[in-house]
């Protein structure tokens, strides 16, 4: 039997989330005795597609039809099912993003399939198939059985621990798949996409810089990016930020925003209201710099600093810069 | 225009959870519930399409009957009608199958919904939805504009987001800014009163997933203070003992 792993491409390489994705395929393969399968949709290289082999893929299936170069939940989802009833894959898996749901999602239906969304950890197999998710935005996890022959799972990041140093050399097969395509997944146009390119994303950053409104100003947001630069991350902030449009919507973090679940969060002038807490309770360390030492987040926090954070950043930035 | 809206009914975003019955039930007491927050944007941009284009907005709700009180609001901010499947839900597939029952025989031109339920934060009924009625799904939406049978959606992707044209029947899953949250006013909570609630009976539909236990994450440690006057010793910390750098 075959596990399927979709896995998604950002500019023809496939995302870090994704990766995990693979390397937990993988294993639920070895569990389960099956193999695991790798489907990629859009443009790659076989090259960056065989890499998919050192997580533990054994075969890619790739879709190179140009009409799959852009982002088609509908279609990508009917390519999914076709790749399962061709490989016979009773075990689906994807990564959590708004695609990898979407898919999920119908291809469940389609499938007639049980669905887990939130998965954050590898399914136990003895005795039923049960997997365990985060509920309530992380503050509570369930385990669920699922019952259904085809079982669709759609995995949170860190839900599988990668040792990047332990990765095998072995390259993925990469064999062409030609999905049929249905016209009636292409009758919306796409008018514009509009993507911050260069920035990092929220969902991929291992370390994220993030800041609330003791930040004071948009103008005020040089010392954070400086040390978001000297870290390699991303730059998030609290809902009252982007609500007073001192930065952008998509940056917003938290329980109506995106949930986020980095090696490393770094709290900048965020008191921690629960909603914002909701967001970020995946992270593996939470560093909190505020100058209220009453501040809620310090509650959640596994490092944190009492002061001026135009004071605190620059010398985090210095001393950053200093590891490299 | 025929706008059917969904809604859940969860747990405030504030409120502690905890569980009961050897830890497979949700511990109800004193938790206040509230429409989804998500589902109340959907709705908010429901009634504004309603009252722009004229036709009907029905809510439904697949739960218990202690959800009536939300569905009462949903019918006090502008729906004209509510169907409540009464059932106690297991799983997102369940509750799918029951908003494609209803809505296969009542043809909606717009059905819109919370990107996701903010109890089990699945995400996926929108989508199962749209496939077991064979119409397109989109999610999360910030931005729906409609013209005759044509919607303009904008919705978020990683990093951006996208505007799309497509056409209806649609089914969408909503966060904001696509509409400011609405209030009910006194002439709505009055006339809510007497506005049909109609409870069904569910379709059956074979078990998909079962939840068995819950529990809570594991206590945090507390948190080491780092001297504001020492602040840089904090990197090397990160990269030594918490090993994140």
């Amino acid at each position: 039997m075959s596990i399927l792993i979709y896995v998604e491409l950002d500019n023809g390489s496939i995302k870090k989330t994704s990766l995990e994705a693979v390397a937990y395929g993988a294993k639920v393969a070895s569990q389960t005795g099956g193999q695991a399968v790798v489907l990629a949709l859009g443009k790659a290289d076989n090259a960056e597609l065989e890499k998919a082999g050192q997580y533990g893929a054994v075969k890619v299936l790739h879709a190179a039809d140009a009409k799959l170069d852009h982002e088609n939940s509908l279609a990508y989802a009917d390519a999914l099912v076709q790749a399962a009833t061709q490989e016979g894959s009773k075990i689906i898996i994807l990564s959590k993003s708004g695609l990898g749901d979407a898919m999920a999602a119908r291809a469940a239906a389609k499938l007639k399939a049980g669905i887990v969304s939130g998965v954050t950890a590898l399914p136990e197999t003895d005795g039923g198939f049960k997997v365990t998710r985060a509920i309530f935005t992380g503050k509570a996890f369930a385990t669920t059985e699922i019952k259904s022959d085809i079982k669709v799972l759609v995995i949170r990041k860190n839900a599988i621990e990668i040792d990047e140093a332990a990765l095998s050399s072995a390259n993925a097969t990469v064999e062409a798949f030609q999905p049929a395509l249905r016209e009636s997944d292409f009758t919306a146009s796409v008018v514009s996409v509009d993507k911050a390119d260069s920035e990092l994303s929220l969902a991929e950053a291992g370390i994220i810089v993030s800041g609330g409104r003791g930040m004071k100003g948009p103008e005020h947001w040089q010392p954070l990016i400086d040390l978001a630069r000297a870290l390699g991350a991303a730059t998030g902030c609290s809902k009252p930020v982007s609500d007073l449009d001192w930065r952008p919507h998509h940056e917003h973090i938290g329980q109506t925003g995106i949930k986020v679940a980095p090696n490393l969060y770094i709290a900048c002038g965020i008191s921690g209201a629960i909603q914002h807490l909701a967001g970020v309770n995946g992270s593996k360390c939470i560093v909190v710099i505020n100058k209220d030492p009453e501040a809620p987040f310090f509650k959640a926090a596994d490092y944190g600093i009492v002061g001026d954070v135009f004071e605190i950043l620059p010398k985090l930035t210095e001393a950053a810069k200093s590891l490299k | 225009m025929k706008i059917l809206v969904c809604i859940t009914n969860v747990p405030d975003t504030t409120a502690k959870i905890s569980f009961t019955d050897n830890d497979t039930k949700l511990n109800k007491n004193g938790v206040q519930f509230i429409i989804g927050p998500y589902d109340d944007y959907a709705l908010a941009r429901g009634v504004e399409i309603k009252e722009q284009n004229g036709g009907s907005l029905t809510v439904l709700h697949v739960g218990e009957a202690d959800a009536e009180p939300q569905i009462r609001k949903a019918l006090a901010i502008g729906a004209d009608d509510a169907i409540r499947v009464n059932a106690d839900p297991q799983d997102s597939y369940f509750v799918a199958a029951q908003i494609a029952h209803i809505a296969s025989q009542n043809s909606y031109d717009l059905i819109l919904m919370g990107r996701e339920s903010i109890d089990y934060n699945s995400g996926v009924v929108h989508g199962l939805v749209g496939e077991m009625l064979g119409i397109p799904s989109y999610s999360p939406v910030m931005k729906l504009d409609l013209e005759g049978n044509n919607a303009t959606i904008t919705r978020e992707i990683d990093g951006g987001k996208e505007v799309l044209k497509a056409h209806l029947p649609l089914v969408l899953g909503c966060q904001e800014p696509i509409a400011e949250w609405k209030i009910p006013n006194m002439r709505g909570i009055m006339t809510a009163r007497t506005k049909p609630l109609n409870v069904v009976e569910p379709v059956s539909v074979d078990d998909m997933t079962v939840p068995q236990t819950y529990k809570l994450p594991a206590p945090k440690g507390a948190c080491k203070m780092i001297p504001a006057s020492e602040a840089e010793t904090l990197i090397k910390l990160l990269q030594t003992e918490a090993k994140v750098l």
